[in-house]
């Protein structure tokens, strides 16, 4: 059935990225929320708020994934009052990387968590399978294969915000054009010390590239 | 492939391929897990490759050489099981020898990889092949033509292949326009493979390159130390 069909819903045939400047983190990921063959959402924001300046991009099982997401956002909530300031970004990593590594055998969602706080700045931590690193950049699910040797080879230290949002937006582009399990519009959130921007980008404003 | 109990029938019929004492790189086939790449520029193409074959986890063969000569302005790059595109090539480079003495020209890329292609899809349940067909003719100059596994042909200006193609087909698109030079091509080719050979644990070693125009055909080797290097590593 249709609901049946919607429930197993797949996020982890998605595109999801985020990467560090200097001063904040950009996170951008695809729309496309597929069951098999069929495109049950092809509108989906999988970039989940967890605090005012933290977000974290979703993929794998969607309902693992936003399960997680809702767990942290209120752990994060009762953590902040408790110490009376903002979460720290690597708070919000460690909470979700402790359920991911919990119920690893249950569970099939890899989040990238990434935000910005007043301590260290711009942070990007992924969680795949309950791990804890800190990288400059990460990106997951199906689409990030074909978009490695670009962001190995694009990646550089030093990015401004708008470079930082154009290299985000290009991946996203790259990646949707090559994976089958990709597609739909792009969402960017762009997080630094001023406050959190929330963007759309339409299919028909992505870059693209010689054979199109 | 089964070579160890080829070599010594009576002791592989004490030690079970369960046990510790033989290890599983024998048992595995040897495959050129790899990347290779071919791009065409206006008066020939360029064509590379890794260097790395393995048998399971073990590299069987770090200097590999999967740039196949086929005729004198036609070259293939091999991905896949080692053997099945040795033996292919094997059968083709004899075909098209054949045909260019019937001739008496040069033969054309297109007919190499028509041939490539019909023994490919002809036998497509028995191999593992993803082949790509490179080179230059008087008629239609450089061409690339890719064969993967399944048997289809399809022309391409530039075109990846193996298990580390996956990693820099968004590099590859960024990357490529129509118009490029021989040199320009070089370039795109030398560093798109070192970026799938960074990503891929099957593709490795050194880069080998080659271009191949009227003039003839010029190889290169790129070593790791003088490989391209990003700000990642």
């Amino acid at each position: 059935t249709l609901s049946q069909q919607a429930a197993s819903g797949e996020m982890g045939r998605t595109t999801i990225i985020a990467i560090e400047f200097d001063g904040g983190v950009v996170l951008g990921s695809d729309s496309r929320v597929s069951a098999g063959a069929s495109v049950v959402n092809r509108v989906m924001n999988k970039l989940s708020p967890l605090h005012e300046k933290i977000y974290c991009a979703l993929s794998g099982s969607a309902a693992d994934a936003q399960t997680i997401a809702e767990i942290v956002n209120y752990q994060l909530d009762v953590h902040s009052i408790e110490i009376g300031e903002d979460p720290q970004v690597r708070s919000a990593a460690t909470l979700v990387r402790n359920i991911s590594y919990k119920y690893k055998e249950e569970m099939s969602a890899h989040l990238i968590v990434a935000g910005w706080d007043r301590r260290n700045g711009g942070q990007v931590y992924a969680t795949l399978k309950g791990l804890l690193t800190h990288q400059p950049f990460a990106v997951g699910g199906s689409g990030s294969s074909y978009v490695y040797g670009f962001v190995d080879a694009e990646y550089h230290r030093g990015m401004s915000r708008e470079e930082s949002q154009q290299f985000v937006i290009n991946t996203l582009s790259l990646a949707m054009n090559r994976d089958g399990s990709s597609g739909g519009v792009a969402y960017i959130v762009t997080i630094d010390e001023h406050g959190t921007e929330e963007q759309v980008i339409l299919g028909n404003q992505l870059p693209t590239f010689f054979d199109q | 492939m089964a070579a160890s109990s080829v070599m010594m029938p009576y002791f592989s019929q004490q030690v079970s391929s369960k046990s510790d004492m033989v290890p599983d790189w024998t048992r595995q086939e040897v495959s050129t897990g790899t990347t290779i790449m071919a791009v065409e520029y206006d008066g020939g193409v360029v064509i590379g490759a890794d260097s790395r074959t393995t048998t399971g986890a073990y590299i069987a063969n770090r200097v590999t050489d999967k740039l196949t000569r086929i005729h004198d302005r036609i070259y293939c790059c091999r991905s896949g099981s080692a053997a099945d595109t040795q033996a292919i090539a094997e059968v083709v480079a004899y075909q098209l020898g054949f045909h260019s003495i019937e001739l008496d020209e040069p033969p054309l890329v297109e007919t190499a990889a028509n041939l490539f292609r019909a023994s490919c899809y002809r036998y497509r349940e028995e191999l593992t092949a993803g082949i790509l067909v490179a080179g230059w003719d008087r008629r239609k100059g450089g061409q690339v033509y890719s064969v993967p596994i399944g048997g289809m042909l399809v022309r391409q200006p530039v075109s990846v292949g193996g298990s580390g193609s996956t990693y820099i087909y968004g590099f590859m698109d960024s990357n490529y326009k129509p118009g490029l030079n021989k040199d320009q091509c070089m370039e795109l080719t030398a560093t798109a493979l070192t970026l799938a050979m960074e990503r891929d644990g099957s593709s490795g070693g050194v880069v080998r390159l080659a271009s191949i125009s009227e003039e003839g055909v010029e190889r290169r080797v790129i070593l790791g130390n003088q490989l391209p290097k990003f700000s990642t590593h």
